[in-house]
């Protein structure tokens, strides 16, 4: 089974056409008709909602497009002003730093523990296959459920975090897990590493699969260690999965926007606001669209650098 | 050769043992929250490791709150899903049957739809909504959390059409079935498993969807229980118990499905990679 859904690499493989037995041009085209139909509607709706918003947003960033601008209907072209205002605001390189701190202690996190995980549940033991499954919860939860439960258990005051380590006489007082600037954005990311952990075991146990069992017998025969077997079997034949699962979750971190509105709302002092967080707040918030915008549009930036990335890598990964 | 026997059965046991305690460890949150759930109403935490009474109280808050909220976000998770699968379903097919100009790229452009940042589309739509009259309305959001799913439901639902036998299609367009007759009598029905994966995560990405919530609605007459839960984490007394309460509600079809539907989640889990 293939972990990942890969569609570059897949048409290579794909099955001859079938379509037109009985020739005659005429019922050729009419049936070549009748299939884009099936797709019309899919082309359609990508087009109004997938390209449509982000060719707008690219033009966004160049108006000065307000609240005022939804009753004039005018929204004046600025030329790169917007550019300037987001890049000049002492809060933007900050916000850059922290989407980038963000991104990638998530993935550290995830990754590692998901990996380990992974590893682990790949020795098939009784029950293995339920707690696997179980393991999905947190990444089914609807995330701003997962920021509401975070949010109680690390409570300065009497969330269970800080009970148990008083409890223990690891600290005296509280830890202000997400009141203090110097401490939110790590709490952050432990909140997004265990809402990511079951994915990465998910992809990653979907790799381990595709190992051929002989080459663990093999190493089992000539006496190598658990670590030993780890780095020179696993590992080199995951690397395509791990390249894949870890281009995949830097896209989908960089982006995510629930679980820092959910846990912090940015803050405090805006020690956790990334670029999407930012850009939310100058929009829809503030109410200037084009800022927003052209805050975003350096995000489309960045994400499309990890897209191009991605693709390049799920495509090599099937065709290896 | 008795002893490596007992010997791999003590493994075994001992994986099985600590495999229950890393879900433990892992799902302990969840079950906090529900341990929440059934305290006394305020804004205290404290509570034992397991409920000594339990009380009602937040579930009373939560229904009274967010009992709309709830209808809103299932009624508007399951047209959802129904948009979803009436657009993905043919497409899908399409992408997986004939041989049309333009596939490659259209595969592409479906895989990168997933990447584009959300708040680049909703910062783009509500301009639109706005002119279009589509906020703060069921149809837009509709539209709106559609996105989350229909590229994501393609891509797997093509998965399971490319399974479909060449030759069993054959034999249908032989015995004179149309190119609708052989989709709907042949390659949907044999497809089941894709498309009933590809429902559930439809309807779970609609339910959990935040951000068009957020941006798409301005007015208390239409909100999902997301938002619902977040107006009430931003309050300045939090009512823990009934955040809990309706956290508990919110979680009922992840956990629901993550229950009754085990394999198809799982199938979706390790066969589409999105979110």
């Amino acid at each position: 089974m293939t972990s990942v859904t890969t569609p570059t690499a897949q048409t290579v493989r794909r099955r001859p056409a079938r379509e037109g037995r009985a020739p005659g041009r005429r019922r050729v085209s009419r049936e070549r008709v009748y299939q884009w139909l099936f797709i019309a509607p899919a082309l359609l709706y990508v087009v109004l909602f997938f390209a449509y918003p982000v060719v707008k947003n690219v033009v966004m960033g160049f108006q000065d497009y307000t609240t005022a601008s939804f009753y004039t209907g005018e929204a004046p072209f600025v030329g790169f002003a917007n550019y300037v205002t987001i890049f000049s605001d002492p809060t933007f390189w900050p916000s850059v730093t922290n989407t980038f701190v963000f991104t990638i202690g998530s993935i550290v996190g995830q990754f590692t523990l998901g990996l380990a995980i992974a590893v682990f549940f790949r020795r098939r033991f009784p029950l293995s296959t339920i707690l696997r499954s179980l393991l999905l919860l947190p990444w089914l939860l609807p995330v701003i459920v997962s920021t509401a439960l975070w949010r109680s258990l690390m409570d300065q005051d009497s969330g269970a975090i800080n009970v148990v380590l008083k409890g223990l006489g690891i600290i005296d007082t509280g830890i202000p897990w997400l009141a203090s600037p110097s401490i939110a954005l790590l709490s952050v990311i432990i909140v997004n590493v265990w809402v990511g952990i079951p994915f990465n075991v998910a992809i990653l146990y979907g790799g381990l699969q595709d190992i051929p069992e002989e080459l663990y017998e093999a190493a089992a025969v000539d006496g190598a260690s658990p670590w030993r077997t780890f780095w020179s079997v696993t590992w080199p034949l995951l690397r395509p999965t791990v390249t894949v699962v870890i281009l995949l979750c830097v896209i989908y971190t960089l982006r995510s926007i629930d679980i820092i509105l959910g846990l912090t709302r940015g803050g405090p002092a805006n020690s956790t606001q990334t670029l999407p967080t930012a850009s939310y707040f100058q929009s829809f918030q503030q109410f200037q669209f084009g800022l927003g915008a052209a805050t975003s549009n350096v995000l489309i930036i960045i994400a499309f650098v990890f897209a191009l990335l991605y693709l390049r890598a799920s495509r090599r990964s099937l065709t290896d | 050769m008795i002893s490596s026997l007992r010997a791999r059965k003590v493994r075994s046991t001992r994986d099985s043992v600590l495999g229950v305690l890393l879900l433990v460890l892992l799902l302990f949150p969840v079950y906090w929250m529900v341990n929440l759930s059934v305290q006394s109403s305020g804004s205290n935490l404290a509570s034992g490791l397991f409920p000594t009474e339990i009380h009602l109280d937040g579930y009373r808050a939560a229904i009274a709150d967010q009992s709309a909220n709830l209808v809103t976000s299932l009624v508007v998770s399951i047209l959802s899903v129904i948009l979803t699968l009436v657009i993905a379903i043919p497409a899908a097919y399409a992408l997986a049957q004939f041989r049309l100009p333009g596939l490659n790229l259209i595969l592409l452009v479906l895989a990168v739809t997933q990447m584009i940042p959300g708040i680049v589309i909703a910062n783009s739509l509500y301009s639109s909504y706005n002119d279009l009259g589509l906020l703060n309305t069921m149809l837009g959001l509709v539209l709106a959390d559609a996105s989350h799913s229909i590229p994501f439901a393609i891509l797997l639902i093509r998965t399971a059409m490319q399974a479909v036998p060449v030759a069993v299609l054959e034999a249908a367009r032989l015995d004179g079935a149309g190119l609708f007759r052989s989709f709907r009598s042949i390659a949907v029905p044999l497809a089941r498993n894709g498309i009933i994966t590809a429902s559930l995560f439809s309807f779970l990405f609609t339910w959990s969807d935040f951000l068009f919530a957020l941006t798409l609605t301005t007015t208390d007459d239409l909100r999902p229980v997301t938002l619902g839960i977040y107006t009430y984490l931003g309050a300045d007394q939090t009512d823990w118990s009934a955040v809990m309460a309706t956290s508990v509600l919110a979680s009922l079809p992840a956990i629901v499905l993550l229950l009754v539907a085990q394999r198809y989640i799982a199938a979706g889990a390790s066969g589409g990679a999105v979110k």
